[in-house]
């Protein structure tokens, strides 16, 4: 392998709800210092994670920060690549129109098949 | 082959770090390399030297300092995820290094494989 | 593709989004609390074999056995120590931990 220089495909799995946990918040910190490192960055929301992309969070009563509008800020980033799995979705009642930032909806099958193309897999 | 390890949770709580241990222990054994262990979330944890287990217990801290000393595997704490936790340099066991989140994404890129493991 | 599961079936959902995702060819390792899924008579257990038909499936001995649960292993269900953990870990092309 090449010496840093070679372009990775790196998926990041998230899976968990924000708040009740620090996986999500410390995840996202993740995410961004990868893709000042040029690497092919997808990020996916499968399970409790969809509840990550959830709009109109008020964080303000648990007195914890609302880290949501740093999903609005991953474009600025250049990551663009953000993956939802439909299924997920269904499962908690939610929609396309309930997410902060624009998503692609993937199949369970579909998400299977992106996954499978990683080089590098990260789950919190 | 070259394996990248990160750590997710912290040592006794939870058996991700025991696992984690003796994964690269195995790894090493066949011949393999591991390259970095990335330590995260309470993850960090691992590397405070002021831990201190029962006698009759294993030393999680310990075990990978030894890792370290013997194998030449790269420990590191990550910074952001460390100072929230209360590990800093003066607490930092043997062996252990504090740095960025980057190492990270390195180990993801140098590497031939990372496995992670968490809770 | 490897991919590792570590939790109980009966409490925690991640085998069952595993083998909602995972896709053909892929194959499966329960670590930790997730051998409870590799056990004969548990409520798992259809599902378990259902997945055989889909999937390899491995599970680490040394956590079966520290779970007292080394003879109510499912057949067909191949155990490994960590070594062939290692083994799996390399010879698939990536992995990914159902945390």
């Amino acid at each position: 392998m090449s010496e840093g220089n070679s372009i990775k495909k790196f998926m990041f799995v998230n899976r968990k709800a924000p708040y009740g946990t620090i996986y999500a918040l410390e995840s996202l910190e993740v995410v961004l210092i990868t893709a000042a490192f040029d690497q092919d960055v997808s990020l996916v929301f499968l399970d409790d994670g969809v509840y990550q992309l959830k709009k109109g969070q008020q964080t303000k009563g648990i007195e914890t920060k609302n880290f949501s509008p740093a999903y609005r800020a991953l474009e600025g980033y250049d990551v663009e690549k953000l993956y939802v799995e439909k299924e997920s979705l269904e499962a908690r009642g939610l929609s396309e129109a309930d997410l902060l930032v624009d998503v692609t909806v993937l199949s369970c099958k579909e998400m299977g098949e992106l996954m499978n193309q990683q080089d590098v897999v990260l789950s919190f | 082959m070259k394996f990248g390890i990160v750590v997710n949770e912290g040592p006794y709580q939870h058996q991700a770090s025991d696992t984690a241990y003796l994964f690269c222990k195995a790894a090493i054994a066949k011949g393999h390399e591991v390259w970095r262990v990335f330590f995260y979330h309470d993850g960090v944890n691992n590397s405070s030297k002021l831990t201190e287990p029962p006698q009759d217990d294993r030393h999680i801290v310990n075990r990978w300092s030894k890792l370290n000393e013997e194998q030449g595997v790269d420990l590191v704490v990550c910074v952001a995820a460390a100072l929230r936790r209360g590990i800093k340099e003066d607490n930092l066991a043997k062996g252990f290094r504090i740095s960025g989140l980057g190492q990270l994404t390195e180990a993801g890129i140098q590497t031939d494989r990372t496995v992670v493991f968490g809770d | 593709m490897l991919h590792i599961i570590n939790k109980s079936p009966l409490t925690n959902n991640s085998l069952d989004s595993c083998l909602r995702v995972a896709q053909p060819g892929g194959e499966i390792l329960l670590i930790e609390d997730a051998v409870y899924a590799a056990t004969s008579g548990n409520a798992f257990e259809s599902k378990i074999r259902e997945a055989m038909g889909r999937f390899k499936v491995y599970v680490l001995q040394p956590d079966l056995e520290a779970r007292g649960l080394a003879d109510r292993l499912i057949a067909g269900v191949s155990p490994v120590d960590y070594g062939g953990f290692v083994d799996l870990a390399a010879s698939n092309n990536n992995c990914q931990s159902w945390l």
